[in-house]
């Protein structure tokens, strides 16, 4: 069996006009794993999925599969569900899968895709007449027809309801279980702490952050996240000491001040003698989100 | 090239055609209307080229309302007359030019009101003039054109409107649908499988040109139940060089669908190809004596091409030989749009 990775870019660039939207980027994806891209919106998550996809061209780098550049056959081995897509007009989703299917030399049987996707109760639909979720899963569908060994999955429950999410995780999950490589994109850390093997957090076109979502929450979290509303700090909070000590802990996040406490007394302590009002206190474990807001958090924050 | 995936495509692609039901029947509808209404309007073949009003005159019928006119006149032919029982009235219309000439009977000598600026005006009162001169028979002598059948207009408009037809759905059903398609994504959804783009457009082409020879030969049968329509030469070679236009049609839509990324812009770029050519490639009218350099361009209309050819085989029954110029600069149009429309082509934005 190949032990080169499945993916491998090396110093891989695209640049639109002056904006650097993907800067020489090195990333290895080990076979079978579900690989996580994370990022703000607007970090190249995108650009970079694309690449490796083969559907936009680098600007400089290059793009292995297996060790070597990508042949002819590297779109027969490849399932993608991108972030928008439309499907042909006026076809059921039974006749998308069908005519889908025509297009690879190898597929799978559409009988068991449409029960693994659970879209059997729609096959006579036509796909403009399903609602969000079903898509969702009619695209994933297409993504697996010709039993792919990379599957790429940009933000697929963006969108989604919960539940819907739920259900489009589970088929995913499923998928994993079969041994195929998957590289996702997303910007839920939730999805990404139940899907993911192996994560890389981009920023502005670089990747700043990797590991298993395990490390990176070791390695990127400095104890707990404390956070409240910010009508709760008071009006001079930003002129304390202990804010001006600790800047680089603190982000706002959706109106909530957010504060990463590595002393959780020292932490508590200051805020109770600044005169903050508790009493609306949220007290989180770190997660991927924390990790996530301590990488990107100041650009979140602007 | 994989024929699996272009008949995936093909077929995809004329469902949608099929299925899409507005368009469809619009498709059928638009031009069994047009050649109803335009018989309607002319009788059938013969147009009405002036109006005259006649005061006073109170019939209904176009037979009675000739009674109203003196007996010079009321044999005149492709003039229409109107009635008008108030005088005021009928100078009224002449003013706005809704008709071409007012004659007033009620005075003797009878008296008759023609508006300066207007050509058509201009030529009713020479008819009328030239009616009533007793020895304009004795000046010159009529004479007939032999051995020449004569041509009606609904045999010259026929085809006219079958081609027309099929430029709009060429241009639009290629042209605007890729564009489409690139703009929402379905294209780059494409892309991301083992389809060429050769194997896409091949199969698009392949489905428009399915679609238009379906679509004529309904209309044509259609047509030929309701109205009387004549071909003078063979069958098979109309519906060759109708093949051979269409394909030229389709490749000058294949040419718009390679780039464009907004509906709008290609919208408007269609009807800045499609009007033109619908006026200049004589669907209504004859550009005969038009300036030299108007011709010039209609001569670069694959439509101009494939209308004269249509109309020499269904009008003057001439043979392949004969039109072999036409066929072979539709071909040569063919061969120069395909090549521009492969070399432009993008899948994406």
């Amino acid at each position: 069996m190949n032990t080169a990775p499945i993916i491998e870019t090396q110093n891989i660039t695209k640049k639109y006009g002056t904006i650097t939207a993907v800067k020489e980027l090195n990333l290895k994806i080990p076979q079978g794993v579900c690989f996580g891209l994370l990022g703000p919106n607007g970090a190249g998550k995108t650009t970079l999925i694309e690449m490796i996809e083969g559907i936009i061209s680098p600007t400089a780098g290059n793009v292995l599969y297996f060790g070597k550049s990508r042949k002819g056959t590297f779109r027969e081995q490849i399932g993608i569900m991108f972030q928008q897509t439309s499907l042909l007009n006026y076809m059921t989703v039974r006749e998308t899968l069908e005519t889908f299917k025509s297009l690879y030399h190898k597929s799978l049987p559409i009988e068991s895709l449409m029960q693994l996707c659970h879209l059997n109760e729609i096959r006579d639909q036509y796909n403009d007449k399903i609602s969000g979720g079903q898509r969702q899963r009619l695209l994933l569908a297409l993504a697996l027809v010709n039993q792919p060994k990379l599957i790429f999955l940009d933000e697929p429950s963006t969108g989604l309801d919960p539940q819907a999410r739920r259900n489009l995780w589970e088929i995913i999950t499923k998928i994993k279980k079969q041994g195929k490589t998957i590289i996702l994109t997303t910007h839920y850390m939730e999805e990404a702490q139940e899907l993911c093997d192996q994560i890389a957090i981009m920023e502005q076109g670089q990747i700043i952050a990797k590991g298993t979502p395990d490390d990176l929450i070791v390695n990127y979290t400095k104890g707990v996240m404390l956070n409240l509303p910010k009508k709760c700090l008071p009006s001079d909070f930003y002129n304390s000491d202990f804010y001006n000590n600790n800047k680089e802990k603190v982000s706002i996040v959706n109106g909530r001040a957010v504060f990463q406490a590595p002393d959780l007394n020292y932490t508590i302590s200051n805020l109770i003698s600044s005169g903050a009002d508790l009493s609306q206190l949220n007290i989180h474990t770190p997660n991927l989100e924390t990790v996530f807001l301590n990488l990107t958090g100041r650009r979140l924050r602007d | 090239m994989n024929f699996k995936r272009m008949r995936a495509m093909f077929f995809a692609r004329n469902r949608e055609f099929f299925r899409d039901k507005a368009s469809f029947g619009w498709n059928f509808l638009f031009p069994f209307l047009l050649i109803a209404g335009f018989s309607v309007l002319f009788g059938g073949d013969v147009r009405k080229e002036l109006k005259i009003g006649i005061f006073p005159c109170n019939a209904h019928q176009q037979s009675a309302m000739r009674q109203c006119a003196p007996e010079s006149l009321n044999h005149l032919e492709y003039v229409e007359f109107v009635e008008f029982t108030d005088f005021e009235q009928g100078l009224d219309k002449l003013r706005h030019h809704k008709i071409d000439l007012f004659l007033d009977f009620a005075s003797q000598p009878f008296r008759y009101w023609v508006s300066d600026t207007s050509p058509k005006g201009y030529m009713a009162e020479k008819i009328i003039t030239a009616e009533l001169m007793p020895d304009s028979k004795a000046l010159m002598a009529r004479q007939q054109i032999e051995d020449e059948k004569e041509i009606r207009y609904l045999d010259w408009l026929f085809p006219g409107i079958l081609a027309m037809n099929m430029m709009f759905s060429a241009l639009f059903g290629l042209g605007f649908i890729v564009v489409r398609y690139r703009m929402n994504g379905v294209l780059k959804r494409l892309k991301a499988t083992p389809l060429s783009a050769f194997e896409y457009l091949s199969a698009q082409m392949l489905s428009r040109l399915f679609v238009l020879m379906f679509s004529l030969i309904i209309l044509w049968v259609g047509c030929g139940l309701i109205f009387d329509i004549s071909v003078e030469g063979s069958y098979l070679d109309l519906l060759l060089i109708f093949l051979v236009g269409s394909l030229s049609l389709i490749s000058l839509g294949l040419v718009v669908a390679s780039r464009g990324t907004s509906e709008e812009f290609t919208g408007g770029l269609l009807n800045f190809i499609t009007w033109p050519m619908m006026f200049l490639s004589e669907v209504w009218f004859s550009i005969e004596g038009a300036p030299g350099w108007v011709k010039g361009i209609a001569n670069l209309l694959p439509l101009t091409h494939l209308l004269r050819g249509v109309r020499r085989i269904m009008n003057d029954g001439a043979g392949l030989a004969d039109i072999s110029f036409e066929l072979m600069v539709l071909s040569f149009m063919t061969v120069i749009f395909l090549t521009i429309g492969a070399k432009l082509f993008s899948w994406s934005r």
